[in-house]
């Protein structure tokens, strides 16, 4: 095919001014992460044609749904777009089933009862498809409608604030739902958050929005460890993620070793167990560094590298130092005075330490 | 008790209900969903029979479908007679006068879905054909039932405007209300009591099944 999954170019001046462009692969989750009132939602009800921003391109796997220069505009009915809205928006009168198959009109009829139930199985909820949306708790609702928008066999699934409405508990469970469901489709998603523990939990990619203006795109990897992003430093604190495996658990020591793209880490183990596979976030405030290999020291964690890139921003007292370890990235917040001390520029070998406890891990997976 | 004139009523309640409720429910549906120049205009149009004397509504009715008007005379050359004094005049004035009782209601079912549920159903892939079918006019079913009850109670507790409209004859334009008048008129203080009284227990009822139904409805949606 050679065409994207999904590519989007949209532009407004007024009310909500928006200025981004971005695409997106089979596979990819793209989380879009801002601040409340920063356009997130103008972006998803853009393309799935609920909104027409005065400029805008609005393509999905070579299908143009909108193109304002060339008069395009699909309308919502006719794009194959799963949209999971902020509060959830089931039909109050249909059922669970009812709901999940009223996105199947696209169907022959006597498929939508049984295809409707096998979403509702994927989602674990087959025994309630009965249920009208007022018997059913917070948790459930937002399952049915993740059905709902599958049942339209999407060629892009869009999900706005999906957990903003559940407790803690709940959303981590609705988060290992979303990260199953997204390994067994290849549809892109896009997901729109202002909690950036759903970015780290589930996205690929990542685009930063500040009041309608593109601030970054790309990989979440890359995004994470880049230095000079003041606006995410300010908004969810700055910290590089890394995927990686668990390859050893060691349960009287209480640890567990991850291997990742440059080295070795060791976190809390967490009923983490060999082969699992994980997410890590390594907090740059929690990160020392040492020009030299230090000793009698409590921390699990050093790791040699070189300074990559030092970003100090515009008044600013503190300085964002960039690691590469092998291929990956890790962040530094130190002072400025320590800058200074170590004296440190890029090129310098560095070695980067940081407490197993600081360590976020999320998303224990076994593949 | 002139049973004549309380056929008349309940044909003339039914009838109202039955060519005003699609106008309702274009109009009322309208005006909740689109923003439109002239829209305060059509609002004031649609409240003014509320507070518009009965006189004032059957002497314009009485105007513009007089045999004098054009549009009278298109009228008769349609039904064979002349609009005024026939029962289709008075259902035609009677609807007229029961739009505040339609279009609000449904006016306001509408509005009380959410944008998000009109969203979803269209991301769903629905037309808004199908959207309409099956997603609005289920949710806004409740209020077009009280649309229809109060128009059928209020058609036949109305008085000026069938007086000025319809006159007072046996089995075609005398309704109940009408004949509780002519009854008093004649010191029939017996037949107006019995008349009065069934009037009562009808609309009484009437009132009773749209509130246990609303209930109903209410509970199933939590």
């Amino acid at each position: 095919m050679g065409e994207p999954a999904l590519e989007v170019e949209l532009r407004q001046a007024d009310a909500i001014p928006l200025h981004v462009a971005f695409a997106c692969e089979a596979g990819d989750v793209l989380a879009i992460f801002g601040p409340s009132g920063s356009g997130k939602t103008t972006i998803l009800r853009s393309i799935a044609g609920l909104h027409q921003p005065p400029h805008g391109k609005v393509r999905v796997g070579g299908t143009v749904w909108s193109d304002t220069d060339a008069g395009i505009h699909v309308p919502p009915h006719q794009r194959a777009a799963g949209f999971v809205f902020q509060d959830y928006a089931l039909f109050p009168h249909l059922t669970a089933i009812g709901n999940v198959a009223a996105a199947m009109s696209h169907r022959p009829r006597h498929e939508r009862d049984v295809r409707a139930r096998a979403l509702l199985a994927r989602v674990h909820l087959e025994e309630h498809a009965a249920k009208y949306p007022h018997q059913l708790s917070g948790g459930e609702r937002q399952r049915v409608a993740i059905a709902r928008a599958l049942a339209r066999d999407p060629a892009v699934l869009l999900l706005d604030e999906p957990f903003a409405a559940v407790d803690r508990r709940v959303r981590r469970r609705l988060q290992d739902e979303v990260d199953m469901l997204q390994r067994q489709t290849s549809t892109p998603l896009v997901l729109v958050t202002h909690d950036f523990e759903d970015v780290v939990r589930l996205a690929t990619h990542l685009l930063l929005l500040d009041r309608g203006r593109q601030v970054a795109f790309g990989s979440l990897h890359e995004v994470a460890s880049r230095p000079d992003l003041d606006f995410l430093r300010e908004a969810a604190g700055l910290g590089s993620v890394l995927d990686a495996r668990v390859i050893d658990a060691d349960v009287r020591g209480g640890l567990a070793t991850l291997a990742f793209d440059g080295g070795h880490l060791l976190v809390p183990r967490r009923g983490l167990a060999p082969g699992h596979t994980v997410r890590v976030r390594i907090p740059a405030r929690e990160v020392v560094l040492a020009s030299r290999a230090p000793g009698g020291l409590s921390l699990h964690n050093v790791l040699a590298g070189t300074v990559a890139a030092i970003h100090v921003g515009d008044g600013h007292d503190e300085a964002v130092v960039q690691v590469a370890i092998g291929p990956s990235f890790v962040l530094a917040e130190v002072t400025r005075d320590a800058l200074g001390r170590l004296q440190l520029r890029p090129g310098c070998p560095v070695h980067v330490l940081v407490k197993s406890m600081s360590i976020e891990v999320r998303g224990a997976q076994n593949e | 008790m002139d049973w004549s004139a309380l056929g008349v009523s309940l044909r003339l309640g039914f009838g109202t209900v039955l060519v005003l409720l699609p106008f309702g429910i274009w109009l009322g549906r309208l005006l909740a969903v689109r923003r439109f120049r002239g829209r305060l205009l059509v609002e004031a149009l649609v409240t003014v029979p509320l507070v518009l004397p009965p006189t004032v509504l059957g002497f314009y009715l009485l105007v513009t479908f007089g045999t004098r008007s054009p549009l009278g005379r298109v009228f008769e050359a349609l039904l064979g007679h002349a609009l005024p004094f026939s029962f289709e005049g008075l259902l035609l004035a009677s609807a007229i006068a029961n739009i505040p009782f339609v279009v609000q209601p449904i006016q306001r079912g509408f509005e009380a879905i959410p944008n998000d549920i009109r969203d979803a159903a269209a991301c769903c892939g629905l037309s808004p054909w199908q959207r309409f079918l099956r997603i609005e006019l289920p949710l806004a079913w409740p209020s077009l039932l009280t649309a229809a009850i109060l128009a059928f109670a209020h058609t036949l507790g109305e008085f000026g405007v069938v007086l000025m409209v319809g006159g007072n004859l046996p089995g075609e334009t005398r309704t109940l209300s009408i004949a509780i008048y002519d009854r008093v008129q004649a010191f029939d203080d017996g037949a107006a009591g019995i008349m009065a009284a069934v009037l009562l227990v009808v609309s009484v009822a009437t009132l009773m099944v749209t509130t246990l139904l609303s209930k109903r409805v209410g509970a199933e949606r939590g």
